[in-house]
């Protein structure tokens, strides 16, 4: 009898090392010519120019006052807003889809520039607790101190304080990066699930608890891991990386990266699988 | 005759060049047999000399210094085909088949970034149609 051997067609993916995995869902096809979008922004949002400047003073407006009348102002193609008087108002910038440079000229209180997509905000003093929660994309640079929960759940986008920052700093961060020039309070990077930190300064207890993944650089003295939290190897790509971050950030460009603490979830609280239904029914 | 003793040279195995997401990890994996986590280096950062010109457009125009959230993106996979995910259509661009892809996740990534980008500009992005139905202001 003929030795048939049997050969498994690999697909182009497969044999790049990406392995199958059966996504359950909808099915939606839509079809794009990837010529066709030259505009650099999202469909629906305003055209406006960087160069085109006027100031906003909030003193006597409620938040969703002042919001409605950003969004006025960028309808009418004004591409950076100063924000005079601020205040500590609650909720100021939220909600902003849009390419903005915003500078608010003071403090702001709680959720400042929460839910935002894009702009970018230059805050000339301090903020309350969760501060760029969501960011989508973008910006924001605070140049004090910073409350709890700074940069909650954020996604993407570049959230940089100078100052130090309260605690829960990237709590369930999915995205992003967040640079703190000073120190962070306990449970820095708590439940993050993607993206990067770096501390330059010293870190509380807990940090990086419950991590499922990303990665945090620390520069100081670390209070205490939390649960599943590990030491990781500092890589040249990860120096050139950090170097160009605080770069962009405008801190600490003489700091010395070699020096600092890689920390990434060591893997052992990664649990969901397929076993859960028949472990679940055994113990019933 | 006795017979001569042959020593049994024995073959060094080669280390298996592995790639990610077609081996087992862990005890762990093997016991349920599927991998567990990502199948792509979420936390591999962007090589910036691999950049393509139309990315470096796009920064430029956005007023960004860096890459920005684009540095969370990476070419992934939707049913054996190489694509690239879009958190705002919560769905999977597939990468078409006239794109040629190279070897290396660093370039790779540089052309999903491209593409999800240019999906998201596109008029017939998902969220044109919602936001027709549904916008309130």
């Amino acid at each position: 009898m003929a030795n048939i051997k049997t050969s498994e067609k690999k697909s182009k993916a497969q044999s790049m090392g990406m392995h199958t995995e059966v996504l359950t869902g909808r099915t939606q096809q839509k079809f794009f010519n990837p010529d066709e979008a030259e505009n650099f922004y999202y469909f629906g949002t305003y055209d406006v120019d960087f160069n085109k400047r006027t100031d906003l003073d909030v003193m006597n407006m409620s938040a969703p006052e002042a919001n409605k009348e950003i969004d006025n102002l960028m309808s009418q193609g004004y591409g950076t807003i100063v924000i005079k008087n601020p205040q500590g108002k609650h909720s100021l910038g939220v909600g902003i889809l849009n390419k903005l440079n915003l500078i608010f000229e003071g403090s702001l209180g709680y959720f400042g520039m929460g839910s935002c997509d894009g702009p970018i905000v230059r805050i000339n003093g301090r903020v309350g607790w969760s501060c760029a929660e969501n960011l989508m994309a973008g910006k924001v640079v605070i140049e004090k101190n910073a409350g709890s929960c700074f940069g909650a759940a954020i996604r993407g986008g570049d959230l940089i304080c100078k100052g130090s920052v309260g605690a829960r700093t990237g709590i369930d961060m999915k995205g992003g990066t967040i640079i703190i020039g000073g120190d962070a309070g306990a449970f820095t990077g708590f439940m993050m699930q993607r993206g990067r930190i770096i501390i330059l300064g010293d870190v509380g207890i807990n940090l990086g608890d419950s991590m499922y993944d990303g990665t945090i650089f620390v520069g100081g003295e670390i209070g205490s891991y939390g649960s599943d939290a590990v030491d990781a190897e500092l890589t040249s790509s990860d120096q050139d990386w950090l170097r160009r971050k605080l770069k962009v950030a405008e801190i600490g460009e003489d700091f010395d990266v070699s020096k600092m603490k890689k920390i990434v979830a060591g893997k052992k609280l990664w649990n969901y699988d397929n076993l859960e239904p028949t472990e679940k029914k055994g113990a019933i | 005759m006795p017979k001569k003793k042959t020593k049994k040279i024995k073959s060094k195995s080669k280390p298996k060049k592995d790639k990610l997401g077609t081996f087992k990890e862990t005890a762990r994996e093997k016991l349920i047999g599927q991998h567990i986590g990502y199948r792509y280096d979420v936390n591999l950062l962007p090589d910036y000399k691999k950049i393509t010109p139309f990315l470096k457009k796009y920064i430029e125009a956005m007023g960004w210094d860096d890459l920005n959230w684009l540095e969370d993106v990476h070419m992934g996979y939707e049913e054996d085909r190489p694509a690239v995910f879009c958190r705002n259509a919560n769905g999977w661009v597939t990468i078409p088949k006239s794109i040629k892809l190279p070897n290396n996740q660093q370039d790779r990534d540089m052309i999903a970034r491209e593409l999800l980008v240019k999906f998201q500009m596109s008029p017939k992005h998902p969220l044109v149609d919602l936001k027709k139905a549904y916008l309130k202001f």
